[in-house]
């Protein structure tokens, strides 16, 4: 039995396929949740790199519930794919949201989801005594390594914009 | 098979309404509906079992968020409207979301009674010390020191301490979160809706937009260091000297929770007549 740190306890490989999905499914709701305060902030740029992003993780979602074949990921990720105090790893900082963000600080959220993801899958490749469930995670491993050195292919298309990004013209302001 | 047997469980999803929030993007409000959801699956309750009851402020707009039942009513008062309808319709889970603003200064004396009061429902307070929906003056939990053009140099002024006066005035439940951290929010919630009585869990929830010095919080926060104690002088004494960032249930009571004898639970015309005949 191995429990990856705080994380779903990964004994099968049903277990995996599980936490897999539980993973890029939570992904894809937190990008689609982070379009929408976009769109609500009026921040369209933003709103494009998000739903991308939603929609990539959604893609990743029903794959592995397409290569896990008979077993029920939905129903099996909802009684095992639970982590303990923070969010899976893979789903974005809410926190960091800004109303002015750019989308290299959507991808440097993306790149910080994808290293934990990698992470994540590695703790459980390192301590796996199941050769199947090794074998499996090791080809997550692999692929999460994939999704990193896609976001930072991204990245060079969106570089570091200026300090003065955050400035707005028009503040919120305290007032009486 | 009844209806209710048939239905599949409900998943956090099913209990978000389809108006999206107008918080502002990095506020620990998001992450407070997402342990609602969450604690709401994981307890099993279909929505229209659930009444989610607010006041005024940001915290306040989480009624519109969920698919329950909601009630965002008068400034200060939700916990006042809460305990009429807990009373009478005991069957509902009745969940009570307000501010620091909202609850602690205009609500701040029916939050004295709800806690004495002991009624079975659960109160969230998210806390960001600031009045944020009405741009950033000083609230009731604010330290000292915040340095504004509304308060310049500070108020001054010796912050509020709701979870003491909570303990103090009779709350059953008391505990402490972060909203950064949804899950063990959720799991505190389930424990704080299942515990008897009035349940008092405040939610630190930072405001990027006027306090953007709460976002260290999440370097801050961090798990109490005893387990909880049903002995309120013990919790007296810890809460009162902890840092503010304590995470956990912090008191479990075993007062019986106020259960009054409601009327008939339903009544024709004439019922009602007889009631007010001469």
């Amino acid at each position: 039995m191995n429990k990856p740190i705080n994380g779903p306890r990964i004994s099968s490989v049903a277990d995996l396929y599980a936490a897999a999905y539980q993973i890029e499914a939570d992904a894809a709701e937190r990008y689609e949740l982070l379009a929408g305060q976009m769109e609500t902030h009026n921040n369209p740029e933003l709103v494009a790199v998000f739903r991308d992003l939603a929609r990539a993780e959604g893609i990743h979602r029903d794959e592995i519930k397409r290569l896990a074949g008979d077993i029920d990921v939905v129903a099996h990720a909802r009684r095992m794919a639970k982590w303990n105090r923070g969010d899976s790893p893979e789903e974005a900082d809410l926190g960091a949201a800004h109303y002015m963000m750019t989308p290299w600080h959507a991808l440097q959220l993306a790149l910080a989801g994808e290293k934990r993801a990698l992470a994540f899958f590695t703790s459980v490749a390192d301590s796996a005594k199941d050769p199947e469930v090794k074998k499996m995670a090791d080809e997550f491993v692999e692929e999460e390594a994939e999704h990193v050195n896609l976001v930072h292919r991204l990245l060079r298309k969106f570089p570091r914009p200026p300090r003065s990004w955050s400035n707005d013209p028009d503040p919120p302001i305290p007032q009486e | 098979m009844s209806i209710t047997e048939a239905r599949p469980a409900c998943k956090p999803a099913d209990y978000k309404s389809d108006i999206k929030p107008i918080w502002c993007p990095g506020c620990g409000d998001y992450h407070v509906l997402m342990s609602f959801n969450r604690a709401f699956a994981e307890l099993g309750l279909p929505p229209e079992q659930i009444v989610v009851v607010s006041g005024i402020g940001c915290s306040s707009r989480i009624p519109a968020y969920t698919n329950c039942y909601g009630f965002h009513g008068v400034h200060g008062r939700s916990l006042a409207l809460a305990a009429g309808l807990k009373v009478t319709r005991p069957e509902l889970t009745v969940i009570v979301a307000s501010g620091d603003g909202d609850g602690y200064s205009i609500g701040g004396n029916h939050f004295l009674h709800a806690c004495r009061r002991n009624i079975d429902m659960t109160y969230v307070v998210m806390d960001n010390r600031v009045y944020g929906m009405t741009k950033g003056q000083p609230s009731p939990t604010t330290e000292p020191d915040f340095d504004t053009a509304l308060s310049p140099g500070g108020t001054g002024l010796r912050p509020f301490h709701p979870l003491v006066i909570a303990l103090a005035s009779g709350a059953n439940f008391i505990a402490r979160c972060f909203s950064g951290e949804p899950n063990a929010t959720a799991s505190t919630l389930v424990e704080a809706i299942q515990h008897p009585g009035f349940s008092f869990v405040e939610i630190l929830s930072p405001c990027v937009t006027f306090r953007p010095d709460e976002k260290d919080w999440k370097e801050l926060v961090h798990p109490a260091p005893v387990a909880p104690t049903s002995d309120p002088g013990k919790a007296a004494r810890r809460i009162m000297t902890d840092d503010g960032f304590n995470i956990g249930v912090l008191y479990r009571g075993d007062r019986k929770p106020y259960a009054p004898a409601v009327g008939r639970a339903s009544a024709d015309l004439a019922d009602l007549e007889k009631d007010f005949e001469l």
